[in-house]
């Protein structure tokens, strides 16, 4: 493989994990004010600051590669340039942050729990990437990730073991999540180089440790689920993506393009 | 004086000036309690300042930057200064001085255990008397790297910094 070829697999592989931090963490950001509780507004305000911190740390590797700014990369590609999983871009809910956000809090525990297990796996392989500042930086979120991981999972098992009513939506939520779930957990069309330079272990290897973990989640509280992960609506690391994410783009670039100056401080 | 020498007190000056930098967050402490500084390097009279960030949604990065430039550059021999984090080796709290400990305690926050490592139990004393008859009233706190508690014993809400350690897992 040469320098050129195994260069584009790393740009391709960061672009994968900026991505979906960066998307996730802006999902997770739209609860702001809205979480169930004040305890859980102060927790995942948190969380979702440190998320979008491991999303700046991608976008720094891809700067260091030449790829551009960190904040252009984040604020200024065309939608069809980003690389995360479909289902990370989907809005929480029905209406907006602004104007009757009936989102949808069984939807988000589900997504980001799942999200947080395959994200746990994928940066422990990680640590023994060939390429030594994205293992560097795997080790350092990993540090952070045990904390983001363990809220999820109390959630996760209060509302899966709590109402009648709280089951029903948290297994609507799993069902729903699991369609697209298989996007998050794929390295895309250039999946093979990304293996083949030693990047990450591969995608099958990385799928059976999620599944075997959310197994495991799942028999702990009565749950049974024997289907794989899919990607029914498509492949985001190949720059398939739906209205979400354009639609959450425009929004949280809104400042950025209107005005250049706003942005020096 | 050698070159070798002139160095290393030059070394140790910045090191002492930038014992005046606080964390934005924590102003009791100084980065250099904190753990933050991992190498100070001179070259005639430049100075290059390597830190690691404790949590990397850290929003003080910016601040400490400018207050680093701004204190190193008041040593006469340095002219330019700059300021460089890195995640290699990643902070961990372990990096927290004895005296940093203290000061966390003096401002209400009860410093992390010494030697943690991943999945081991948290135990939490209350800075103000002791206790340890706590509870954990949330995780995440006013920053990344806080939770908040409440001490039942002197009733009083506290802060505590949470225990970050190297994955020892795989």
């Amino acid at each position: 493989m040469t320098v050129s070829e195994k260069n584009k697999a790393v740009i391709e592989l960061l672009y994968q994990l900026a991505d979906d931090d960066f998307i996730h963490a802006h999902r997770g950001s739209e609860w702001l004010g809205l979480a169930p509780h004040i305890e859980e507004d102060v927790a995942f305000s948190s969380i979702n600051q440190d998320t979008m911190g491991h999303a700046v740390m991608y976008y720094q590797l891809l700067e260091e590669l030449g790829e551009g700014k960190a904040d252009e990369l984040s604020h200024m590609r065309p939608p069809e340039k980003f690389r995360n999983a479909i289902i990370l871009e989907e809005k929480n809910g029905s209406g907006e942050y602004l104007d009757s956000p009936h989102y949808d809090w069984a939807f988000t525990v589900i997504r980001h729990f799942f999200y947080d297990v395959a994200k746990k796996v994928r940066l422990e392989s990680l640590k023994q990437s060939s390429y030594e500042p994205l293992a560097q930086a795997a080790r350092k979120i990993l540090t952070e990730q045990y904390y983001h991981l363990m809220h999820w999972e109390v959630w996760f098992n209060q509302l899966m073991t709590s109402t009648d009513q709280a089951r029903k939506k948290m297994e609507a939520a799993i069902f729903k999540v699991w369609d697209d779930f298989g996007g998050v957990l794929t390295l895309g069309p250039y999946g093979d180089e990304i293996v083949h330079s030693g990047l990450i272990e591969n995608e099958e290897l990385l799928k059976t440790r999620f599944t075997e973990r959310i197994q495991k989640h799942f028999k702990s509280v009565n749950f049974k689920l024997d289907t794989e992960p899919q990607m029914k609506r498509g492949d985001g690391r190949a720059g398939v993506h739906t209205y979400d994410l354009e639609h959450a783009l425009k929004t949280l670039s809104e400042v950025y393009i209107s005005d250049p100056k706003a942005i020096a401080w | 004086m050698t070159p070798a020498q002139n160095d290393n007190s030059l070394r140790e000056a910045i090191r002492h000036v930038l014992e005046s930098v606080k964390d934005p967050e924590l102003p009791s402490i100084s980065i250099v309690e904190l753990g933050m500084l991992e190498a100070v390097t001179v070259t005639g009279d430049h100075t290059s300042i390597n830190l690691l960030p404790t949590f990397s949604g850290c929003p003080a990065l910016d601040m400490i930057e400018k207050e680093v430039k701004t204190a190193v550059s008041k040593i006469d021999s340095i002219q330019t200064v700059d300021v460089q984090f890195t995640f290699n080796p990643p902070w961990t709290t372990d990096r927290i001085s004895p005296e940093g400990r203290e000061k966390l305690k003096a401002y209400g926050i009860s410093p992390p255990p010494a030697h943690h490592r991943e999945g081991d139990p948290w135990e939490i004393d209350c800075p103000y008397c002791g206790s340890t008859y706590v509870t954990m009233e949330n995780i995440f706190g006013p920053t990344a790297c806080r939770s908040i508690l409440y001490c039942r014993s002197c009733k009083n809400p506290f802060e505590a910094m949470k225990p970050v350690a190297q994955d020892m897992s795989s």
